[in-house]
């Protein structure tokens, strides 16, 4: 990327193995296309989604943060999905508490076998954080946060 | 066990100020367990402090540590270095925590963090309820194991009052009444004389009323025998 070429936006995605992760798979299986601002974290259950980490990706420079997991009721581990659901909800409380947006971030329900569905929700979470702009947080060059998890000074 | 949970962002902000180094100190006790100001809550606290500040364009350098307790010397005696280096300390334990904080290091300007609520316990996963008032003076064996100073809106010694219908305290709908429950117990264990017992006044010295409280114990004490 040059020197003077605008940041782009760039979004984590918190994928459950069971469902979102396959349904992200299926959608490469199927080409099927999708904004290439995601950058996809594949975690047991978003039950193990953890606040703090959330908080991490949005200090060292994301836009924003997308949470899939499965169908409600089909959690594969019984209720990892709503457990993660109510954290959302904890972390939109934070964000304007912080002073960003708390559309930036979003949870979803997928099953693994909605790839297609995955590209839909990658475009509208991708479009929905283009909307707010790229992230105060994140430097004019695109770097992220000097600091590393306990506030220290991390390589430049 | 003491609960608290965290003020709001914005008095926190406030009370920083414009101090630029931020120690937050977390602490590993009950804090921890009623998630308000354990290591992950100090984490989380620290990390939306410094967003928040580099949003307002005053950035702040925030670090967080946690201590396994707030309130006792030997715990928060190796935060010395981080304490002398840091412009204000913000203090995620209860209150006895920043107060420890602050005897110990009284160059620090230690802030809290926390709302220190009351004594209690999780009645289910994400609710605490106070338990325990602190009077000095326990009745517990006269009413079942169910305090009426800590839960009853009255504090009644002989309850319950005119304001208990159906079991619900008049002052909320989500309240038992306390003497409701005692009376439920005594029945159960066939102790309803208990409840006839009339109790007289309360002696309050033990409890606030007699002023900041103190306990002594001369076989514990380790300073008399060194004086001597």
């Amino acid at each position: 990327m040059g020197e003077n070429a605008p940041a782009r936006i760039q979004i984590v995605a918190y994928c459950c193995h069971y469902c979102a992760y396959a349904a992200a798979d299926l959608a490469g299986v199927l080409r099927l296309r999708y904004p290439p601002d995601m950058r996809i974290v594949e975690i047991p259950c978003t039950g193990r989604l953890d606040v703090l980490e959330v908080l991490h990706a949005f200090e060292h420079g994301a836009d924003g943060v997308m949470v899939a997991g499965c169908l409600e009721g089909d959690c594969h581990f019984q209720a990892g999905n709503l457990n993660a659901r109510r954290r959302v909800a904890r972390v939109k409380n934070l964000l304007t508490a912080i002073g960003l947006e708390p559309e930036r971030i979003e949870m979803f329900n997928l099953s693994s076998a909605m790839g297609r569905q995955f590209a839909d929700i990658a475009v509208q979470m991708s479009q929905q954080t283009a909307g707010l702009g790229p992230s105060p947080l994140k430097s004019a060059n695109g770097r992220t946060s000097p600091t590393g998890p306990a506030g220290e000074r991390i390589g430049d | 066990m003491i609960v608290a949970e965290q003020k709001p962002l914005e008095e926190i902000k406030g009370l920083l100020a414009e101090a630029k180094r931020v120690l937050v100190v977390g602490c590993g006790t009950c804090v921890t367990v009623c998630f308000a100001g354990g290591e992950k809550e100090a984490g989380i606290l620290a990390t939306s402090l410094r967003m928040a500040s580099k949003i307002d364009g005053q950035p702040k350098d925030v670090t967080h540590t946690t201590v396994q307790r707030q309130c006792e010397w030997e715990y928060i005696d190796s935060l010395g270095d981080q304490i002398r280096e840091a412009d204000i300390v913000l203090s995620v334990g209860c209150g006895v925590g920043v107060q420890a904080l602050v005897e110990r290091f009284p160059e620090a300007w230690v802030v809290p963090g926390l709302n220190t609520a009351f004594m209690g316990m999780p009645t289910e996963q994400g609710v605490w309820e106070e338990r325990c008032a602190a009077c000095g003076s326990c009745i517990l064996g006269l009413t079942g194991g169910i305090c009426p100073i800590a839960r009853c809106a009255k504090q009644l010694l002989n309850g319950p009052c005119g304001g208990s219908q159906n079991g619900v305290c008049e002052i909320s709908k989500d309240l038992p009444c306390a003497w409701q429950l005692i009376y439920d117990r005594l029945k159960s264990q066939n102790r309803l004389h208990l409840i006839t017992q009339i109790q007289p006044p309360k002696d309050w010295s033990t409890s606030r009323d007699g002023g900041p409280r103190r306990i002594t114990r001369e076989d514990l004490r380790l300073a008399a025998e060194v004086s001597e």
